[in-house]
């Protein structure tokens, strides 16, 4: 059993920057104001001369650093997540995604894990608003040695990405020896028959200790953790779907546009199964502290599991 | 610059028109009005102001041109025909489905274009990340944008500024090509700009206000945004929209109408008339 690091996924991203910077000068950094939040300030400490701090102005940090990429450089624009994906939409649409230029953009505080801020800064939109843009490349790391690997992959790739970053310090459950990458490749993380349960981000380890805990009651879940939205691991949800039936998703993010959409349109085309989904139900985010709230949606350990159970019994 | 050499540059900018005019008219569409009226800033960007080869488009050490009014994209395509980066007959299929020119610049598809730009607001940003790049790289090429009058009503363009200014991007040269008018009507009725010049000399910006179809004042404000140091230059361009084709001048109809195939033969005729004349100088 691998050490257990608990830590958020923007610490992992702002580490895995600063590593990367190392061997790659074209990389360069920018922010609107948030670098200490966004975890970008790791990266401004090493490589102050490769840092630009934008101000509170999303949009053209977006424009500038699609200028940059036109350059030559690899930027990456990071902010929270309801900013770069909602404010700089446009900018990410027209001045990043159309030309194919080679910016990642990272969205930071995402989900409704951002807490007491509330629901203004709890993006539960992101991933849908950018997996509809075309060629878009959607990350939702799970844990640190994902979301550097993660990082890692999407400065090697030479197109737009965007990836999806939590504020919420959370339990690595990878490990690191075995671990491994692939860009837009689902990972099984147990194997299971009776059900598919589908998680992405912050929520897959709440979603594996649910299925390890339902093994005592004699139900084999299956889990699969989608780390790429988009493009979608097509083949392992379509086995899923023709192996085990039934499918529950889990995601920290409205049930509309992102995971359980991205699953639902493999499913339709290849595979019908019913699909329950676990996530923010179309409702707006509010106050409290993180684990509280992703209680609160649903999102823990014992909610999972009583879905898991309940769907299950269902089919039987 | 000698008479001759000016001579030159009219000629250049009156084909420059019959390419737009020649574009929009195959189009069906388009933006006639802004292209007529910024095409002398084009032509001289491009004939005698940037360090470009058009038989390498993609040339690393190139200055940039990002023509933030994506829209009158018909002239700047037409400059970049004439300067060689591709073949005049192109435009002949501005707009149509399977065709290089897009309606919109597209730094994929069109070679000469250095930015993909359309949505206002946005290519001054983009501009602003090509020079910080040079300074960062320790290139000594330059960047230069065109916007509309109306485009600077875009938050953006004012964030950009404040990066511009902040940055020191002295390597960043700003037209904003003001001919008055927009869609809904004229500018200061729309949503009023001015004072531009205070505003981007508050903005930290070198302001320099020229006669935008003077070559001599182009000239002269591109030579003092090469003086200047440690901030950006903003040349602030009066035009007449539809310059050029005297029943298209000052009029806002002409912002987004294509001409039908009359209206195309005088345009044509107009201008071909003030080429002969030029050449007649020579």
């Amino acid at each position: 059993m691998a050490e257990i690091i608990k830590k958020a996924t923007r610490e992992s991203f702002g580490e895995a920057l600063c590593e990367l910077a190392k061997d790659n000068k074209d990389i360069v950094v920018f922010d609107a104001d948030l670098a200490a939040a966004t975890k970008t300030s790791i990266f401004q400490k090493e490589y102050a001369d490769r840092f630009f701090d934008c101000g509170i102005a999303e949009g053209n940090m977006i424009g500038v650093a699609a200028g940059m990429a036109a350059a030559g450089k690899i930027p990456v624009a990071a902010s929270f997540a309801m900013f770069a994906t909602g404010r700089a939409f446009e900018q990410i649409r027209n001045s990043v995604a159309y030309p194919g230029l080679n910016v990642k953009i990272a969205g930071s505080h995402a989900g409704i894990s951002t807490g007491e801020d509330g629901a203004t800064h709890q993006c539960v939109e992101d991933m849908g608003i950018m997996r509809a843009i075309p060629g878009m490349v959607v990350l939702n790391p799970a844990d640190h040695w994902e979301m550097k690997a993660a990082t890692k992959a999407a400065i090697e790739y030479n197109g737009p990405v965007y990836i999806r970053l939590g504020r919420l310090a959370i339990d690595s459950f990878n490990d690191p020896e075995t671990y491994s990458f692939e860009l837009g490749k689902g990972i099984t993380l147990h194997e299971g028959n009776d059900v598919t349960v589908i998680a992405t981000g912050l929520v897959v380890n709440e979603a594996l200790k649910a299925v390890k805990e339902l093994e005592a009651e004699g139900i084999n879940a299956r889990l699969i953790n989608i780390h790429t939205i988009k493009p979608i691991d097509r083949e392992i949800i379509t086995k899923a779907a023709k192996e085990t039936g039934r499918i529950i998703t889990v995601e920290e993010h409205n049930v509309v546009g992102g995971l359980a959409d991205a699953v639902c349109q493999v499913v339709a085309e290849e595979c019908p199964v019913k699909v329950t989904k676990i996530g923010v139900q179309d409702t707006f985010g509010f106050s409290g502290p993180a684990w509280e709230l992703l209680d609160k949606f649903g999102l823990t350990r014992p909610h999972i599991a009583k879905v898991i159970r309940d769907v299950v019994a269902e089919e039987k | 610059m000698d008479s001759s050499e000016i001579r030159q540059l009219k000629i250049l900018a009156a084909k420059a028109r019959q390419g737009a005019i020649l574009g929009t008219y195959h189009a069906k569409s388009g933006h006639p009005g802004g292209s007529l009226s910024a095409a002398d800033i084009f032509t001289y960007l491009y004939y005698k102001e940037m360090k470009v080869d058009p038989k390498n488009p993609q040339w690393e050490d190139r200055d940039r041109f990002v023509l933030s009014k994506g829209h009158c994209c018909p002239s700047l395509y037409a400059v970049l025909a004439l300067k060689g980066y591709f073949d005049w007959n192109e435009l002949t299929t501005l707009r149509h489905v399977g065709a290089m020119l897009q309606g919109h610049p597209d730094m994929k598809g069109t070679p000469g274009v250095d930015m993909s730009t359309g949505s206002l607001g946005q290519g001054v940003s983009a501009a602003c990340g090509m020079a910080l790049a040079g300074k960062l790289d320790k290139k000594d090429y330059r960047v230069y944008t065109v916007l509309g009058d109306g485009e600077v009503e875009e938050g953006q363009v004012w964030e950009a500024a404040m990066f511009a200014s902040h940055n020191k991007l002295d390597n960043l040269v700003l037209f904003v090509d003001q001919n008055g008018l927009q869609i809904d009507g004229a500018v200061e009725d729309v949503a009023g700009i001015e004072p531009l010049d205070k505003k981007f000399e508050a903005f930290g910006f070198e302001v320099i206000k020229i006669d935008g179809h003077d070559f001599e004042q182009i000239k002269s404000a591109l030579d003092k945004a090469r003086t200047v140091k440690g901030k950006p230059t903003a040349i602030l361009a009066k035009t007449v929209k539809g310059k050029g084709v005297s029943f298209m001048e000052n009029q806002v109809g002409w912002h987004g109408v294509a001409p039908n195939k009359e209206q195309y033969e005088a345009a044509t005729a107009e201008l071909e008339a003030q080429i002969k004349e030029l050449e007649g100088e020579c």
